[in-house]
């Protein structure tokens, strides 16, 4: 196993232990790193975990977008090492610009706190590489804002791209107003940006590692994650 | 400053709000639109002409705050008004 994964804890982060639990058990070596540290040179890959970082205040990411880590995961992000953002990470590097769109309420503006399923749409990039196109993964899903909203232009080149890589679904895969649980554009469950190393999702994947967590569905997106660490261009 | 969804994106609050005003009868009210005000004290005299408007590098300071962190482009438009 090569190269190591920063787990970035931002003040109201709360699932920066079960990432760094789920990484270590696939046989990742990860790390927890606060916030406000300013250098990630010894580090291979990025997760930006769930929660609710800067409680959250004045929009989800909004705050966390500019800690002092920022910087370095974007320098990571720029030579081509996977970048993980899950819930609200996702949400943070929207923010950032590091993946287009951005999260609003979910349509029946209730909290959402069940597992989902989400249909693999593609294998491009760091999230989905080792999973085939067309699993149904079941996955939880923990969050108010977590509808996916997109300007067309930005819509247009991640589907064109096949840069949606997981979409909500049914548990036999049907994508529908039904089985979109939070109202996202499209059914989007998560993304990859335009070079496929920075991926965004908004289900947690560290929740369902397990069998005795209920699924262990998750664990092939982190390995997707984890395998893309060898691959990922040497970072200075 | 005046913080909304842009229009055409989805706005859960504003849908679940219109309802609820038509339910009650406000049969005029279409649309409605979610967001946000913020009211900065800004107290190095560059707002000291306020009720001529903001001068001009307040302004753009102030725009750039909205850019950069107060609003989200993606998302959301903003206008500012300057108070005495």
């Amino acid at each position: 196993m090569t190269g190591k994964v920063a787990v970035v804890v931002f003040p109201g982060s709360n699932c920066e232990h079960d990432v760094v639990h789920a990484l270590r058990l696939l046989g990742g070596d990860a790390e927890l790193v606060w916030h406000r540290v300013s250098d990630l040179s010894e580090f291979s890959g990025v997760v930006l975990p769930g929660g609710f970082a800067h409680g959250d205040y004045l929009r989800t990411g909004a705050i966390a977008r500019f800690s002092p880590v920022m910087p370095e995961v974007e320098r990571l992000a720029a030579a081509g090492a996977p970048v993980l953002g899950i819930c609200n990470g996702f949400q943070v590097l929207c923010e950032a610009g590091l993946l287009p769109g951005a999260m609003v309420a979910n349509r029946d503006l209730e909290f959402i706190s069940r597992p989902v399923h989400v249909r693999v749409e593609s294998t491009g990039g760091v999230l989905t590489a080792n999973a085939s196109v067309g699993d149904v993964l079941r996955i939880p899903l923990n969050s108010y804002e977590g509808n996916f909203v997109a300007p067309p232009a930005a819509l247009d080149a991640l589907e064109s791209a096949g840069r949606v890589v997981l979409r909500y679904c049914d548990a036999e895969g049907n994508v529908d107003e039904s089985s979109n649980p939070n109202g996202s554009t499209n059914a989007i469950a998560g993304i990859v940006g335009a070079a496929g190393n920075v991926a965004g999702l908004m289900p947690h994947p560290e929740r369902a590692s397990e069998a005795i967590l209920g699924s262990a569905d998750g664990r092939v997106l982190l390995e997707s994650f984890l395998a893309s660490l060898h691959s990922a261009a040497v970072v200075t | 400053m005046s913080i909304t969804r842009k229009a055409g994106l989805s706005d859960p609050e504003g849908v679940a709000t219109g309802r609820a005003l038509r339910d009650l009868g406000y049969d005029e009210v279409g649309e409605v639109h979610f967001g946000r005000a913020i009211t900065l004290e800004i107290d190095d005299g560059r707002l000291l002409d306020a009720a001529e408007g903001a001068t001009p590098v307040a302004d753009g300071r102030i725009r750039e705050m909205c850019e950069r962190l107060l609003a989200n482009p993606v998302i959301e438009d903003y206008s500012i008004e300057a108070l005495p």
